[in-house]
This record gives C-alpha cells, structure tokens and sequence, in this order.
C-alpha cells in the first residue's frame, strides 16, 4: 500500500468514526425510549403474569402467548378458542381493510382533482388537505363524534328536513369507528396518490384516447397502474395507524367494539395481564411488518418495472 | 337543426371525480367548521345554537387544570422538537453525503423505526420500561415523557432535514477548507445557513407531532401530568360542554399556524 492509500484510508476512517459520533446520540435516544422497550416487551410476554399487574420476574411461561388465541375454563380447566380475542384481532384486520379502501375509493378523486388543477391553484387544494392532516386526531375525532351523534348535526338536519323521524344511532357502532377512521386517515391517503398523480405524463393519457379507448378503460388501464406506487403506499401509511388505531375506537366504538389497541391497553389496565397485552402487542407488530414487506416487494417491483 | 354547443374534449376529467372531490372537502371541513362554531355557543349543548357568547373560551382560559395541561403541553412540545431537531441535525450530517459506509442501512432502519411501529405498542412497551424505573429509582417527574417525546419526534425531524442535506453539494463546504476554515467554522458559517430551512421545517414538524400525541403519553405520565390531549380524552368520557370545542379551537389555531409557517418555509427551500 503506497503512502497516499494510506492516508486516504486512515483519512475514509476517521470520517466513519465521526459519523458514527454523530448519530450517536439520536441512534441511543431511540434505542431506549423506542427499540430497546420492544425487545423488553417480548420478554414480558414469555413471563409469569402478576397478581396485580406488572409481572413475576423471570418466571417464564408461555400462558401470555396462549392466551391470546385459547382460554382456559375456570371450573373445569378445559381449553377452548378465546373467540372474543379472534373477533376483536378479525375486526381490526376488517375495518382497517375497508378503512384503506374507502380511503382510496374517496381519496383518488380528490387527488386527482388536485393533480389536474392550473399550476398555480394546486397549492391551495393542497393545503386544504393538510390542514386537518396536522390537526390533532382527537380534536379530529371529537368533530366527527360531535356530527354523527344522535343529537348532532347529521341527525338534526335529517330530522328537520323530514327524512327520519327519530335519530340513527351510529355512534358506539362499527360504523361509527368506520366513520371517523376513513375521516381521519383520508389526508394519508390523498398526499402520497396526489405525488404520484402530480408525475403523471397525460400525454400517455391522449394515446389513449386517441386510440378510442372510453375514459373508464383510460382510467383503468392507463392512469390507476402509472400511479400504482402512489396508491400502494398511501395504502400502507394509512393501513398500519387503522389497525393500530387506539383513540378513534376508543371514543366513537365505546366498550363494545374494541379494537387490538384497545384490547392491549385493557390487558394493562382493568385485565391485569401483562403478558397476554404484551403478547397482543407482538401479535398486532407481526401484522404491521407483514404489512410493510408486502410495501417494500412490491414497490421494489413496480420501480423495477418503470425502468424504461 | 339546432347546433348542439358542446364543451370542448377536457382530457383530464374522469366522470364522477370531481362531484367525490367535492364531497371530500366538504366532509373533511364540516364536522371541523361545527365544532369551532359551536365553542361560540352561548347554550351547554354542543348540537343546538343558543346564541354567540365566548363564554366557554373565558371558562377554559380560568379553568386552572386547562391552563397547567396548555403549558405542559407547549413546555414538552418545546423541548422535545429542540432535542430532536438537534439530533436529527447531527444524524442526518452523518448519514448523507457519503459514499455509503457499513453501517449506514442500519442507521436509516433504526431512526425510522419509530415511524414502523403502531404508536399503541410503543406505549406500552413504554410503559413496562418506565414504571420499572420509576420504581427502582423512585423518580417520577416530566423526564419520562419528554424522553419518549423526544424518541419520537426525530424521524419526523430527520425527513426534511436529511433531504434539504441531499440537495446541498459539498461544494461550498470544499470552497471553506480550501480557505483554510477550521471543520467548525466551515460548518458554522457554511453549511449550518444553507440547511437552516430544513432545521426550522423539521422542528415544526416535530413540535406539532409532539403536540398531537395522545397515546404514548396517556401511558407514560405519572399522576398529575395531563397534557392538552390526555386531558381532553378524559373530559370526552364526560358530558360535554363547549368548553371543549374551545379548547380543540384555540388547539386547530395553533395546528394551522404552524402549518402556514411550515408551508412557507419549505416554498423558500425549493
């Protein structure tokens, strides 16, 4: 190695070492007041629960595990499926599922009639749509509980105007968790379409009218699979919060329907089970990351396949 | 025969996208428009307009539990967007321009790791961390959830910061050295000035994150520690007053004037 090289490398080293120094403090906050809890997590669904919360220290058993897909009969200790845990984890998959595609079904138009403005007005629709993406999501709740509760401004105006004669209870309903989802993850969805929107190439468009192609084929064929990647990942941004949605349930579902956040908090709250919510947390990250696998191949996919 | 007029061919329209359009804007301000209107209702209910009065925004100014929740709040805010804005700052220096190192993917998986994971774990992951420790060390103040603010809040402050960094070239830092300024000065004089929108978007960003956080803190705090959010979720359980339109009022005033800002800041960037 000549002189140079070396001190090239030593030089390339030092660089490394002052990285390294450089990120360290934000790499350490996230490791103990993110990473490392999760990890601490996982132990604690393998230990001993409690008789007051918290856990048995390094008891381990795997009754936090069982216990989130079989319950144990008291009286005669026969084991069977814990179905009010399946119904809760089968809602949430459910209504973050229809939340992703209500989400996109009334995003797409509202992205796309942003994306087609003038130039210049594009900004200001934009804004409009961030506004309530930074507004807090309980205020965001509260608004949309306050429109769709019986006495609120839904049910009044249809009493007024005749078309019910006693109020439509959707609050405290599947419905109303819907609701208010779709009405808060909606600016998740439209920001990530609008972007891939804004690079759409319309003259691919023309091609396709002047081909004769009716404007349902273009849309189809032409504009939905050129802004695939904008779709997909407004899908996952707005997919992970709904299955995790803890606040939104929590005010507009009331007690009965819950969803895994709401499950998990109980298990450290009223249901003193440490390990089960533990357990339950592990459950619904699983779901999350084969989420975000299912993002990464496919975008790494439709990226390959725009390599023209 | 009458000539039909007809409206040129608009190539970009799409049957139905703008009557859903429309309904979209106009779904997402309603429930919004109502709630400010009703903080000025003179009556209790939050449904039936009694008359304008702003007596609800006097009763939550005096309400003292209000008022120590509201600077709590703006206090946490404060100093975690302040840390995390640095320490984003310091790491996206160190994960940019570079012609890549061992490492380097790690470090991108693991700043964003907070943005991966549903906030409801990360609470309580937290919580099964913090009350051990709070426990062991007898300590139980705001540190606890400043910390997990601050945790959060750097993904957020990285994102504009890291890509105002990717536009910069190290030209003009190259330019200093040859100058003979010292690393720090170079990075004073030089760079810190041309990254500075990037810092500020980024601690909007992460203020406003900070400020909107429900979940981890509800499982964080100790007793005594309510901020705006955690408190408002305890008076929903309640009968409602419009003192809580009030509230969530002032708190959208907020959110749209550091949107504003943060609108204007990343136009002069680009």
């Amino acid at each position: 190695m000549s002189n140079a090289e070396a001190v090239a490398k030593k030089f390339r080293e030092r660089d490394i070492f002052g990285r390294w120094l450089l990120s360290f403090p934000a790499l350490f906050v996230i490791f103990i007041a993110a990473v490392g809890p999760l990890f601490v997590m996982l132990l604690y669904s393998f230990m001993v629960k409690g008789d007051y919360g918290d856990v048995k220290y390094w008891q381990f058993s795997g009754d936090g595990w069982f216990s989130v897909f079989f319950q144990r009969d008291i009286f005669d200790d026969t084991v069977s499926v814990a179905d009010a845990h399946l119904l809760i984890l089968w809602r949430s998959i459910r209504l973050a599922a229809m939340t992703t595609v209500l989400t996109l079904f009334f995003g797409f138009p509202t992205a796309y009639f942003i994306a087609t403005r003038p130039e210049g007005k594009r900004e200001l629709w934009l804004f409009l749509i961030t506004i309530p993406f930074w507004t807090n999501i309980l205020i965001r709740t509260f608004a949309i509980q306050e429109t769709i509760r019986n006495e609120g401004v839904f049910n009044t105006v249809l009493m007024k105007l005749g078309i019910i004669s006693s109020p439509i209870q959707i609050m405290f309903t599947d419905t109303a968790v819907l609701l208010g989802m779709v009405y808060v993850y909606l600016p998740l969805m439209v920001l990530p379409v609008y972007a891939s929107l804004e690079k759409l190439d319309f003259r691919l468009v023309e091609a396709g009218y002047d081909l004769y192609a009716p404007r349902l084929q273009v849309l189809w064929r032409i504009i939905l699979p050129l802004t695939k990647p904008g779709i997909i990942a407004g899908s996952i941004l707005v997919f992970i919060p709904a299955i995790g949605a803890y606040v939104t349930p929590r005010v507009l579902g009331g007690g009965k329907n819950m969803m895994l956040g709401n499950l998990i908090e109980l298990q450290f709250g009223q249901g003193r089970n440490w390990p089960l919510g533990a357990a339950l947390s592990i459950t619904l990250m699983i779901i999350v990351t084969v989420a975000l696998l299912f993002y990464v191949r496919n975008a790494s996919k439709s990226g390959a396949g725009h390599g023209h | 025969m009458a000539t039909r007029s007809r409206k040129p061919f608009d190539l970009r329209a799409q049957p139905g996208f703008l009557f859903i359009a429309m309904i979209c804007f106009f779904m997402l301000y309603l429930p919004i428009v109502t709630l400010v209107v009703f903080a000025f209702n003179a009556g209790e209910s939050v449904a039936v307009w009694q008359g304008f009065s702003t007596r609800w925004f006097q009763s939550a100014w005096h309400n003292s539990q209000v008022q120590e929740a509201a600077w709590r709040t703006l206090y946490v805010a404060t100093i975690a967007a302040t840390g995390a804005a640095i320490m984003a700052t310091m790491a996206a220096l160190a994960t940019t321009r570079t012609a890549g190192y061992r490492g380097l993917t790690f470090k991108y998986a693991f700043i964003n790791q907070p943005l991966m994971v549903p906030e409801i774990v990360t609470a309580v992951a937290l919580l099964i961390v913090f009350s051990r420790f709070k426990v062991w060390s007898g300590y139980t103040g705001i540190g606890y959830v400043l910390l997990a603010h601050t945790a959060f809040c750097i993904p957020f402050a990285y994102l504009p910061i890291r890509a105002r960094l990717e536009s910069m070239d190290l030209t003009l830092e190259r330019a200093a050295a040859d100058l003979y300024a010292t690393p720090w000065n170079a990075f004073r004089r030089v760079t810190l000035p041309l990254l500075w929108p990037g810092i500020l978007a980024g601690y909007m960003l992460a203020f406003v994150i900070s400020l909107d956080d429900v979940v981890i803190t509800e499982f964080v705090k100790s007793g005594g520690q309510e901020t705006l959010p955690t408190y408002m979720l305890g008076q929903l359980r309640r009968v409602v007053t419009p003192e809580i339109n009030a509230i969530s009022s002032v708190f959208l005033a907020l959110s749209i004037l550091i949107v504003t800002l943060f609108f204007i800041v990343s136009r002069k960037r680009n």
